[in-house]
């Protein structure tokens, strides 16, 4: 009596099922395809950014900013946004001004003396961008300054991005 | 049948760990990459080549079993 229905419904359930699990394999192999496909686009993009050069560019003249002061330009292209800070009398640093956790746009808070993401409250070190607080994984990408003279001159990122 | 759906679930399982490996790997590279350190790309790239065939002759291996009992 309790099998009655499976007289009426033929379904074969054993089966039915075996060929759902292959179904469902195929598609972990196509996606383990993909990572693949990711991995080679990781290593192509590396390969690409080997023999990159970076332009130099005057980003500020000394007298232009106060000390705690800061001044925004871009580099090493028009769309990466760059902070360039003046931390005592001779000491610049500039930074990528996207935060390492969601590319929000970091400022400089002359009080806390650091640079903040107002996003996720993240914080890094004025100093050398390393972070010191909230979730961003990695430093600020750092732009070397060249001093000439009174200008500051933008000549390549650490680590190059 | 029974035989059937055990070798099946045994592999799905097994490209399962496979691709876990292979996801924590990309997530790895990747977030080397961002923070400069490019070498590791190439080597990782090999190891995610490995872990695909490996997935892929395990699909081989449930298609062959299949044919076999066709």
């Amino acid at each position: 009596m309790s099998s009655l229905w499976k007289e009426d419904f033929s379904v074969q359930a054993g089966e039915d099922r075996y060929v759902q699990r292959r179904q469902f394999t195929k598609f972990l192999v196509l996606t383990s395809f993909g990572m693949f496909v990711g991995q080679c686009w990781i290593l192509a993009k590396s390969l690409l950014h080997r023999g990159r050069t970076f332009p130099s560019q005057v980003v500020a003249r000394t007298g232009e900013i106060p000390i705690g002061g800061v001044k925004l330009f871009r580099y090493p292209d028009p769309e990466d946004p760059c902070i360039l800070v003046r931390i005592s009398e001779d000491r610049f640093a500039a930074y990528s001004q996207k935060c390492t956790h969601l590319s929000c746009a970091v400022y400089y808070s002359a009080e806390s003396r650091r640079l903040v993401c107002p996003c996720h409250d993240g914080f890094f070190s004025v100093e050398d961008g390393s972070m010191l607080q909230g979730p961003p994984p990695r430093p600020l990408p750092a732009v070397i300054l060249d001093r000439r003279g009174d200008e500051l001159i933008a000549i390549g990122m650490e680590p190059a991005e | 049948m029974k035989r059937n759906l055990v070798q099946v679930d045994a592999v799905m399982v097994l490209i399962l760990v496979l691709l876990v490996v292979q996801i924590w790997l990309f997530s790895a590279t990747l977030d080397s990459y961002l923070a400069g350190h490019r070498t590791v790309a190439l080597p990782a790239a090999i190891v995610s080549l490995l872990l695909f065939g490996a997935c892929g002759g395990l699909l081989g291996f449930l298609k062959r079993g299949s044919d076999r009992q066709d």
